[in-house]
This record gives C-alpha cells, structure tokens and sequence, in this order.
C-alpha cells in the first residue's frame, strides 16, 4: 500500500517517471500543482520546464518538443484546454504524439472552480478544426491515473496521436494512497527530428488529403477495435445500467452495490477509455435490459449521448430507453444516483433518448 | 579566379514565390550561412504560415509547419529538448508581429537560444495584402483601403528596436535585400545571429525589410525603391543590439 | 576557367539581376521558359564572374563554378 499523495501531484510525479522531457503551461486552478511541482522536479532530472506566457503558448512549445520525438506534457482545465484546440489539432496532423492533461473544471467561459465532467464532448470529439480525435482515458482514481500515465504515453506514441487525460477537479485536489512507478528512459521517436533530416516530410501543400483520409479512418479503426478499457459488473441480468466515469464512477459502484442489496438487478459500466468509447462492455449487458442510465457531472448530459447511440447499435431489435442523470458538478453521492433509479422507475424522470 | 557560388543543395529547389519576391533572397543566406557554419546538417526550421509556408516544399531540412504566430512558441520547445540543433524560426511580420506577438515577444523576453528571421512586408502577403502592423502611414491595403490612419490602427511596430530596449537578448539587427550591398550586410548580421545561437549566448532576431511586388502592385525594380526610399527611412538598417564581446 | 551557369527554369523574369549586373552582361532571352517567362541569359564576353547576379536572384537561377565543368544554360 503506496503512501497518501495529492492526485495532481501523483500525476506530475507519473509524468516524471515516464520519461516526460519538457512540460510547459500556465497555472489554473485545479490543475496548478502538476505545474508547480514540475518546476521543481523536471530540472532536478535533467528536463526542461518552461512557464509559458499563455496555453496557446504551451501547447506550441510541447508540439516543439514532440516534433523532436520526445514526451512532453501539458496539462489545464477548461477554458485553458480551449487556447489549446488548434495547437492539439495541429498536433494531429503532424502525427506526433503527446499528452494533455485536462483537470476538468465546472461550467462555460470562465467557468466555476467544482470538479466536473462538463468536457465530455469537447475532448471525445476533439474541439479544435477537423476530423482528428484524440485517445481519452478517465481515470477513477488516483492510483488508476499515475497508472494510466505510461500507457497515455505508449498509446500517443503507437498510434501517432494526442492522449487526454481527462481527470477532475477532485481527483487532482484529494488524497490517497498510490504506489508510484519505476522510472522509464523512453527512446527517442523514430518520426522525431534530429537535425539532419532523417525522417523525409513534404510540403503542406503537397500533401494528398483523399490518401490521408483512408489512413485516417483506419487508425481510428484500429484505435477503436484495439484499444477500449473499462470497469463493468452485473450487466448480464440487469434492468438497469449505470454508465458513468472518473469519480462519478466510482460513487456509482457504490451504489449499485447498494441497490443489488435492496433486490434492484443493476449494473453498471465505469469507461476507462471515453474515446474510444467502451462499446464492447454493451455486448454483455441483459438483452431484456429495461434501461441505460448515465451518471455525469455536468449541466446538459454529454456521456449520455454516446450510451444511447451505443445501445443502439449493440440491441437494434427495440427501442432501449436511456436516461440520464446530471448531477450538475462535483461528485454524485450514493444517495442521488439511487434516488434518480427511483424516480426512472416511477416515470419521474423521462428518457433522454 | 572568380568566387564560385552555388545555391546550398537545402535550398536548391524551384519554390513558388511571386517573382522579384525577397523570401529566395533571405532563404539562400540563412542557408549559406548555416552551410558556412557547418549547421545545415542540424538544423531544424520552425516555419510561420503565410509565404513563409512556401518553404516547406523547398527546404530539404527538418521543418515543421507551426500554427500561425507561434513559430517562436514551437522553436522555444525545440531547443529546450535539443539545444544541440541550431534551430531557426522563419516569419512574417503577420506571423511574428501581429497573430503572433505574444509568442515572438515572449521568446525574445526569455532569451531563448533560438534565431528567428522576421521577413517584413508591410503587409500579409499570402492572403491577398491586407494590412499588418508593420503597414506604413497612409499606405493602401485591401483592409485599409484608404490607407493606413495609425490614429487608430497603431503606428507601425518596430520590433528589433523594441526587443533591443526592453529586453536582454543576444543580438537584434534589420537589413534588407534592396541592393548587393545590403544583401551582403543582411548576410552577415544573419551569420553573427546564427553564432550567437551557437555560442549559447540567447536570442538572436534579425528582421528584412523585403519586397512584395504582387501586393504592392509594383514591378520588382520598383518595389526595391519603394524600400530604399519610403521604408528604410522608417526601419533603420544596422545592429540595434550588438553581441558582446567574448 | 570560370563558368556561369544559368537554370533557365527557375527564373521568373524578375529582372533584379539585370538591374545590378555592372557589366550589363544580362538580358531577357525571346525564349519563354515552361512557366512562360523570358529567362535570362548572359552575354559571357562581358561577363566578369562577380556573383552579383547570383547574390540578387531570389530564385537560384545562377551558379558560378571555378572548374569549367558545367557551363552555358541548363
């Protein structure tokens, strides 16, 4: 059993584990520990820090530093992740890899400081121009994170492309117990610059975008064939199906622990992978299911939209209800997700879908 | 026995600027130099959009295509990783100057052991002419079309004199490639950027005032007039900031 | 013996060269270049290999070469 450590600081210390070769970003809350200890503890192993003027400027240093085929990170919440969009996007194109960190924060523009998962879309979908999607992974602990870490990092590196990692407020703020892992020397991409133009590129305008829209499909194909993670429990008899990630996830295990007690047949789907979306866990949910619940801490309903298109591909033969319950922000409790079960059951709550 | 000259093999490719365009000019002295210096087989180009773009079907080199303005961002990253590449960022004065400021500003305001080429031609070239922050007084662009009033656009940035005054970086200078003899200059305050970046002494910039004959809608002749007379006037040639003595 | 070469293809008719040359040993050619322009060529009984031409060319259109090797246009 690791020692008690904050979730933003067990991340950055991941990071450095992982053989991160530069962070650059700028503070906002509830991401700012992971910089501020990166400032002091990159230039103790050798790697480069840099406070950048702004996320715009940060992000562009990190494309700099992954041109040149090595880890580099940023991380940052809402509308700092905003600034990012055409730096990740770009990032894309190029095909480099590197990770984002997105310690989500509640609300639109400037937003609130609660934990949330209002994000949802913008990072599954990707908020920048273009078709480019980005591997997201949720973690639902802060063991889980600092875990996810390497993997974030080999997953960017194996397909070309940008992990988030969308965590939270809370995850970043709490405290618990992690075991920390060993130190990785990652070699350098073979894609990376050295100086002598190993690696050939073309001009931009060169480039042929009907051949690179066939590869682009079938690296996404791969990613989503390859590479979906997720938690899942009492699905093969269920009535009902909770689908909720991070630390709502978490407070919905909980739940569903509590109410299989009561006699109520649930289960539910913890996404560890958001995208690619866990489409798999579907295929062993009770085809009699009477319902999709999704659990998400945001205003509108985001993760709802892709459990609904999900049962539908996977029971096409009916019409499977799904529900959802925003919690708003911060974390669900127990007590709110069984309530919303209620209130499903009794007709209170309408479907969503 | 006559000098030999050959265009370096990184640069001798047909490019797609506009003729009488001063970019070839400025592209083959970076290079010449970086030939000269022993670089142009570690070298990595941070390239801005904008005509500037044009050069990556040119340049036979490591190059990356950076979002608009953050050039500087990108080279910054670059050379934090790999200060063993002699890394260039290459941008136009919308790049550099007006999308871009923050980043260019900033790099400079950090020191950062990067070259940046700021080629300046009073106006955005690549998307038609319209005006920049480096536009003249009065002069006609497609989004000043009755020429510039700097009462309330600004008046136009100086940025090695700017970079030179405020911050403590290794070298700023201005030429330009109106005539062999200035050619000749611009050479070497590009050479003596790329040696500061060598000798770990920080941020170098030089900025070219360079014709744009397509925008201006003067021939190539007179577009080098235009320079020698209405804007060098204004952007001083010569070393703002002067590298120290080792 | 020392050769100028001219790259008849690069050249997009700007004229800069001729302007500088000191010799006026350049001039546009009546042959049109397949991105139809005159290019230039060089009247090599003026020509005093100063590189001028080579330094105002944005294109690459000329070499100057000490061997004798290459020569005339290509």
């Amino acid at each position: 059993m690791g020692d008690m450590i904050k979730g933003n600081i067990a991340i950055a210390e991941a990071a450095v584990r992982a053989g991160v070769k530069l962070y650059a970003g700028y503070p906002i809350t509830p991401s700012t520990e992971i910089m501020e200890y990166l400032s002091k503890r990159l230039p103790e192993v050798g790697a480069s820090f840099v406070q950048a003027e702004s996320e715009l400027a940060g992000i562009n240093m990190v494309m700099g530093a992954a041109a040149c085929g090595v880890r580099a990170l940023t991380a940052s919440s809402g509308p700092g992740i905003s600034l990012k969009q055409e730096g990740i996007s770009c990032i894309s194109d190029e095909e480099l890899a590197c990770v984002v960190i997105n310690v989500v924060r509640y609300g639109n523009g400037l937003g609130t400081l609660y934990s949330a998962q209002c994000d949802y879309h913008r990072e599954t979908r990707g908020g920048g121009n273009g078709d480019y999607r980005c591997i997201v992974l949720c973690p639902g602990s802060i063991q889980e994170a600092v875990d996810l870490m390497a993997t974030a990092y080999e997953l960017a590196e194996k397909y070309r492309i940008v992990t988030v990692m969308m965590t939270e407020g809370a995850l970043g703020q709490m405290m618990e117990p992690c075991e920390l892992p060993d130190f990785i020397e990652p070699e350098k991409h073979p894609w990376g610059f050295d100086g002598k133009y190993t690696y050939k590129k073309i001009g931009i305008f060169d480039r042929n975008s009907m051949d690179e829209a066939v590869e682009l499909n079938k690296k996404h194909e791969t990613i989503k064939a390859e590479e979906q993670r997720w938690e899942e429990e009492g699905l093969e008899d269920a009535d009902y199906v909770f689908v909720a990630f991070g630390l709502p996830g978490r407070s919905v295990q909980g739940a569903v622990k509590e109410l299989r007690a009561e006699g109520h047949k649930v289960g539910f789907i913890r996404p560890i992978t958001t995208w690619p979306f866990p489409e798999k866990a579907f295929e062993n949910i009770n085809k009699d299911v009477k319902g999709l619940i999704s659990v998400e801490a945001n205003a509108t309903g985001q993760l709802v939209d892709d459990v609904a298109l999900t049962i539908k591909k996977t029971i096409k033969d009916r019409n499977v209800s799904t529900y959802c319950l925003p919690c708003v922000y911060g974390i669900p409790t127990i007590k709110f997700t069984k309530e919303g079960l209620h209130k499903i059951m009794s007709g209170e709550i309408k479907e969503a879908y | 026995m006559a000098k030999a000259r050959k265009v370096p093999a990184i640069i001798d490719n047909p490019m797609s600027f506009c003729p009488g365009c001063g970019h070839g000019i400025v592209i083959r002295l970076i290079t010449e130099c970086l030939e000269e210096l022993g670089q142009d087989q570690n070298l990595i180009f941070a390239l801005g959009v904008g005509c500037s773009s044009l050069l990556g079907g040119g340049l036979v080199t490591d190059r990356l295509h950076c979002p608009h303005g953050r050039a500087s961002a990108v080279a910054t990253g670059m050379k934090r990783v790999q200060p063993e590449n002699t890394i260039v960022a290459y941008q136009g004065d919308g790049d550099a100057y007006s999308i871009g400021i923050a980043e260019t500003i900033n790099a400079a305001y950090r020191n950062e052991n990067f070259t940046m080429i700021a080629i300046n031609n009073t106006n955005y070239g690549m998307t038609g002419g319209q005006m920049s922050w480096t536009t003249m007084p009065g002069q006609v662009t497609t989004t000043s079309p009755l020429g510039r009033d700097c009462e309330i656009t600004g008046n136009p940035l100086k940025f090695p004199e700017l970079v030179a005054s405020q911050f403590d970086v290794a070298f700023a200078a201005r030429g330009a490639v109106t005539t062999p003899k200035n050619v000749n200059k611009l050479k070497k305050y590009i050479k003596n950027g790329l040696e500061a970046q060598l000798n770990g002494e920080g941020y170098s910039v030089i900025e070219v005032l360079s014709p744009c004959p397509t925008n201006w809608k003067l021939s190539p002749l007179n577009s080098m007039k235009r320079i020698e007379e209405e804007l060098i006037p204004y952007y001083p040639l010569g070393v703002f900031k002067e590298r120290k003595e080792n | 013996m020392d050769v100028i070469t001219v790259k008849e293809e690069r050249c997009k008719e700007c004229g800069l060269c001729i302007a500088h040359c000191p010799n006026e040993a350049i001039s546009f050619s009546d042959r049109l270049n397949s991105a139809g322009y005159r290019p230039v060529e060089v009247d090599d009984a003026k020509c005093i290999k100063c590189g001028i031409c080579y330094t105002m060319c944005p294109d690459g259109v000329y070499e100057i070469s000490q061997n004798g090797e290459s020569g005339g246009k290509n």
